[in-house]
This record gives C-alpha cells, sequence and structure tokens, in this order.
C-alpha cells in the first residue's frame, strides 16, 4: 500500500486558521465573525491582520449567522467560526433560512468537532452536525483530514459560489497529506490502491483507515483507502469506482451512522450498486468526557473496529 | 471596495403616497382573497409605512435590480408573513410586472407565501418568515455598507410580536456595540399577535426604554398617518451618523384602512371571502389600476 509518513502532529483547526489568514490575504472580501471563540478557532492571526474584516460577536450565534447572511448582500465572502455544536444545532434555524434557503455565500465553519473533542463531554461534542447540514439543499458539506487539508480546504471554499459547512477538529492529529496534493471540493481522493475492500473515510479517521489498511495488509488483505473529504456533494464516480472493484465496502467517521457518509454512500449504492457494506461510526448514542483517544476505542471509532468492520463485511461479499 | 453615488430617491409627495396607498391596499385584500390565504392585518397596518419608504424615502433602482444594493439604501422585510404588502409596493415601484400579483401564493409562482431569494424575485434580498432573524441581517448589510466605503442606509422593519424572538435580542446587543448608525430599524407596534394581545401573550415591557438601554436611539412614530410616517422617515435619517442605530417603534392599527379589520387580531392570517371582499374594496378607491 502507499505509505504516508506523519509529517507533523498538529491541530485541523491551526489548519483553518492558516488558510483564513492566507485566503483573508488573497482576497478584500473575505471577512470573518466569531462568537467569542477566537483563540479556540485559531483566527487571532486574521483578527490581528485585519481588524477591520474581523467581527467579535460575543456569545450570539444566531445573530452572527444571520449578520453574515447580511453581510452577503454587499458583496462580502463570510467566514463564520465556532464550535461544531453552536455551528449547527443552535442555529439550525437561522442557517435555513437565512443562507440556504436565501443561498448566501457563507462558509461555515465549525470546530470542535465529534468525539475527540474530549473532555467536555457530550454537550459539547456534536455527532449530528454532517446529517443536519447536507439535509439542507444546496448546501456543500467538507470534512478535512488533515492540518493541511484543512488550510487547502479552507482556502477554496472562498472560489465556491454558495453555501458550505466546513468541519474540523481539537486534537492535534497525524499530518500525512502532502501540503502540494491537489484538493478540489467535490473530488474524493484515492490514497492507497487495493482489490479486496474500499474503506471511505472522512476527518480524523481517514488517518486511523491507513493504519488499518496497514494491519489488514499483514493478513493478506488488500484494502483500497478513499477520503472522502466532500460529503455533498458525493464523488459518484469514485465511489461507484471503488466498490465496482472490490465489492464491498467499509465507511468511517466520527459522527452518527445516521445521517453520515457512510449514509450517503449507503444511499448510492442501493440505489445504483448494491454492495455489501459496514459502517464504523457512532450508533445512536451520545458520547462523554475522556481523551480523544479513549472515546474513539469506546465508542468503536478505532484502527481495531476499522479492521474488525472489513473482516466482517469481507464475509459478506 | 469602490462606492458609487447613490441612486436617487423618487420623492413622492403626500397626495400621491395617499393614492397609492389605496391601491396597495387593494392589492393586499385582493391578494389573500384571490389565493384565500395570508395576512392581511399587519399588510394593510404596514402600508403607509412601506408605500413611504418606497416611493420617498429609499434611494434604489428599481429597474436595474442587483443584490448587492451598492450604492442603494436596502430594506429586509423581517416579518415576511406581511409579504402581500412588500410584493405590491415593489411591484407598483416597477420591479416586476404588477400583473404578476395574482400568483401571489399560487404553484409555480415567485410571490412564495413568505418572500424569498429562491425564486429570484426583483427587490428581495433575503429570505423571511421564521421570525427574529432581519435584524442580523440588516445589521450585517450595515456594516458591510461601511466596510464598502458605501454611504446609504439599511432599514428593517419587524412585528412587535417579533420581538418575543432571542435572537432580536442578540442582534440589537450587537448593532449598538458596533455603532450601526446606518441602520434605521422599525417596529410595528400594533400592539396585536395571532394568539391575541401583545400584552397577554408575553408582555414586552417598557420597548422605549429597553432600546434605549440596548443603545439604541429611540423615537416613535404615528405610522398610519402619511405625513407623519414622511416626517419620522426625515427624523431618523437625521439621527443616523450618529454613532448609534436607530429604532422607530411605529404606533399602527392591524386591518387600518379596512373598517371591518382595523384593531383586531382576527385578521392577522386569515382571507376573506367574496362579500368582505367587496366590502373593503367599497372602501378603498382603486387609484392607478387594479392588477
Amino acid at each position: 500500500m502507499t505509505s504516508y509518513p506523519v509529517l507533523d502532529k498538529k491541530d485541523t483547526r491551526s489548519g483553518f486558521g492558516a488558510g483564513l489568514l492566507e485566503v483573508g490575504r488573497n482576497d478584500d472580501r473575505i471577512v470573518a465573525l466569531c462568537a467569542d471563540l477566537t483563540g479556540s478557532l485559531k483566527m487571532d492571526a486574521f483578527a490581528k491582520e485585519f481588524p477591520e474584516r474581523f467581527f467579535q460577536v460575543g456569545i450570539a450565534e444566531a445573530n452572527m449567522m444571520g449578520m453574515a447572511a447580511g453581510m452577503t448582500v454587499g458583496g462580502l465572502i463570510p467566514y463564520t467560526g465556532t464550535f461544531a455544536n453552536f455551528s449547527t444545532g443552535r442555529v439550525y434555524d437561522q442557517i435555513r433560512q437565512s443562507i440556504a434557503y436565501a443561498g448566501k455565500n457563507v462558509k461555515i465553519c465549525a470546530s470542535h468537532a465529534g468525539l475527540t473533542l474530549g473532555e467536555d463531554g457530550a454537550t459539547h461534542q456534536i455527532l449530528e452536525d454532517i446529517g443536519l447540514m447536507k439535509m439542507l439543499p444546496g448546501m456543500t458539506v467538507i470534512v478535512p483530514c488533515d492540518y493541511n487539508q484543512t488550510k487547502q480546504a479552507t482556502i477554496a471554499v472562498a472560489d465556491h459560489e454558495g453555501p458550505v459547512y466546513l468541519r474540523f477538529g481539537r486534537p492535534k492529529w497525524p499530518v500525512f497529506i502532502p501540503a502540494d496534493m491537489p484538493f478540489e471540493i467535490g473530488k474524493a481522493q484515492v490514497l492507497s490502491e487495493g482489490t479486496d475492500v474500499s474503506i471511505f473515510a472522512c476527518g480524523h479517521l481517514v488517518w486511523k483507515a491507513l493504519q488499518a489498511a496497514g494491519e489488514l495488509e499483514k493478513q493478506g488483505i488488500n484494502a483500497e483507502v478513499v477520503n472522502v473529504h466532500t460529503i455533498k456533494p458525493l464523488d459518484r464516480e469514485a465511489v461507484l469506482t471503488s466498490a465496482r472493484k472490490t465489492r464491498c465496502v467499509v465507511s468511517c467517521e466520527e459522527h452518527q451512522r445516521n445521517g453520515g457518509l457512510g449514509d450517503s454512500i449507503a444511499q448510492l449504492l442501493a440505489r445504483e450498486l448494491p454492495t455489501p457494506m459496514e459502517f464504523v461510526a457512532v450508533n445512536d448514542s451520545f458520547g462523554e468526557s475522556g481523551t480523544p483517544d479513549e472515546l474513539l476505542a469506546k465508542y468503536g471509532l478505532d484502527t481495531p473496529d476499522i479492521v474488525a468492520a472489513t473482516l466482517k463485511v469481507l464475509k459478506r461479499k | 471596495m469602490n462606492s458609487t453615488a447613490p441612486a436617487p430617491a423618487k420623492n413622492a409627495d403626500i397626495q400621491e403616497l395617499q393614492s397609492i396607498a389605496s391601491q396597495v391596499r387593494r392589492d393586499i385584500v385582493r391578494m389573500v382573497h384571490g389565493a384565500q390565504s395570508g395576512h392581511p392585518g399587519g399588510s394593510l397596518g404596514c402600508t403607509d409605512f412601506l408605500v413611504a419608504l418606497y416611493f420617498n424615502v429609499l434611494r434604489h433602482d428599481a429597474a436595474n435590480f442587483t443584490m448587492d444594493g451598492i450604492g442603494e439604501d436596502l430594506f429586509f422585510l423581517s416579518n415576511g408573513h406581511i409579504s402581500p404588502v412588500f410584493y405590491s409596493v415593489l411591484a407598483r415601484n416597477g420591479y416586476f410586472p404588477i400583473n404578476e400579483l395574482k400568483t401571489f401564493r399560487r404553484i409555480n409562482s415567485r410571490l412564495q407565501g413568505h418572500p424569498t431569494t429562491h425564486e429570484g424575485l426583483p427587490g428581495v434580498r433575503m429570505a423571511s418568515g421564521s421570525l427574529g432573524q432581519g435584524l442580523s441581517v440588516g445589521l450585517g448589510a450595515a456594516l458591510a455598507k461601511k466596510l464598502n466605503g458605501d454611504p446609504t442606509l439599511v432599514f428593517t422593519l419587524h412585528g412587535d410580536g417579533e420581538l418575543q424572538e432571542g435572537q432580536i435580542w442578540e442582534a440589537a446587543m450587537a448593532a449598538a456595540g458596533k455603532k450601526a448608525d446606518n441602520l434605521i430599524s422599525t417596529v410595528d407596534w400594533n400592539g396585536r399577535q395571532i394568539d391575541g394581545d401583545v400584552d397577554d401573550v408575553m408582555p414586552l415591557g417598557d420597548l422605549r426604554a429597553k432600546w434605549a438601554a440596548f443603545g439604541w436611539d429611540v423615537m416613535e412614530m404615528e405610522g398610519n398617518d402619511m405625513a407623519k410616517v414622511l416626517d419620522g422617515f426625515k427624523e431618523a435619517i437625521g439621527r443616523t451618523g450618529k454613532g448609534k442605530p436607530v429604532m422607530i417603534l411605529m404606533r399602527t392599527e392591524m386591518g387600518c384602512g379596512v373598517d371591518f379589520m382595523v384593531g383586531s387580531h382576527e385578521w392577522h392570517g386569515i382571507a376573506p371571502n367574496d362579500a368582505q371582499l367587496a366590502a373593503a374594496l367599497q372602501q378603498l378607491p382603486e387609484t392607478l389600476g387594479d392588477y
């Protein structure tokens, strides 16, 4: 399999912060809004360099979404920043009406998504946000897998006309995507080619999927690992091409099984190419406090879980 | 970014405005009757306000609608259920064909039950209907104007019942905090909402004191007297540019202009039957020609 050396360990939110600063330097239509989490979202550098284009809105996320929508009317490109829970569930109706239905060019940037938020516990560990956002007509949903890709995605969404949900996280995580690997919204990446099983993953679990593929290789199983960083629009061709080749599929995500990446892939396969499938995802439960590693293990999202799901689905081929 | 010279205002005089208002009220009751659905009460109460705004106050260019509205004063309707008056005023301004008013709330129409950008109706820059969101939107647009070096103004309109939504007060705080002194917001202070009197459903308390405490420059206006509406707008515009957003607490009568609808929450969201339509139209001279 293709090997991906660990280049560094960095948080994906810092990739967002770096991307925001870069895109802000390139385009003076970029503005950023933050609901009292500037440090957590790594927006300090943008705020310092472009104080007139940075809007601290306080702990008032509903108002932040509305303001961002209004700013697009003047031709600006607003990036909103807060935790994933407060970027989606708390403000769903504001996003639905003032951004999605109204077709406004707002980039909703959400950190601390999923279980790897860790010790803060279930109040903050949203596991439903991909589903909430992908159900909105016209919303693009992107879940990059490491620091480099989060930076790339943050820059790429500026050129995409329309609302975007960009999801990233808190923990320091292996950086393994080469900085010069091309990133295109809606184009999945085959990170490692294989013939026995397709492992589709997004976000932090892409790294876990690569680890699992390494374990499987030792057992003589040749897994294909596909990074589906864009959940919506789903890269139909990439999913179908891989599934046609391997004839069994595993999805991996830091999200509820309901409504996530696996759900999107399963719908596509059910319609076009019925294929045995297993889901590595949280199964209809809330999270809890703990370290990211402890939580991924307890909720079945770790490397051994991906290996087990693969062995299970291979028997169903 | 470059600013452009503001578009001109229409500056219709009081007699013209009163004449237009009569036609707009006819449009409202005919649209709601035609669809057998819609919200006549608040629409009739806000008719004088919207007619004065669009035919006298706003610097805007109906013939060349642009979403960004740079160089134009912008208006956002936050209480989107009074779409009939908004649609009539837009059509009578030339944003879209007057005849299109007959499609209100019908299938395949650009005139959705609540206003939206989704069907591309010229004159509409935001979807509204779910209450409480328009003040945030207006604030965002006002701050964008400042960033763009655009000296024009942003106006918003809200129901008084809508002030029960928490987002309004988030936006109220932010507008003062960001010194959005190019924002003029108006509350349609008719004292009624779907379930009855606002004071019974959930009292708003001392509105003037509340907005002032949030850091706004607050004034009151009689909203169903065209001369007073014009004076009120003049006063409000005079207060812009002084570091505070401006709040107009506008006293209106729900259903104003139709005697059997006036002053009751009963006509918030129901349609007149044929006989009621005829009775209403008798009270409202046809001044510009029905659609």
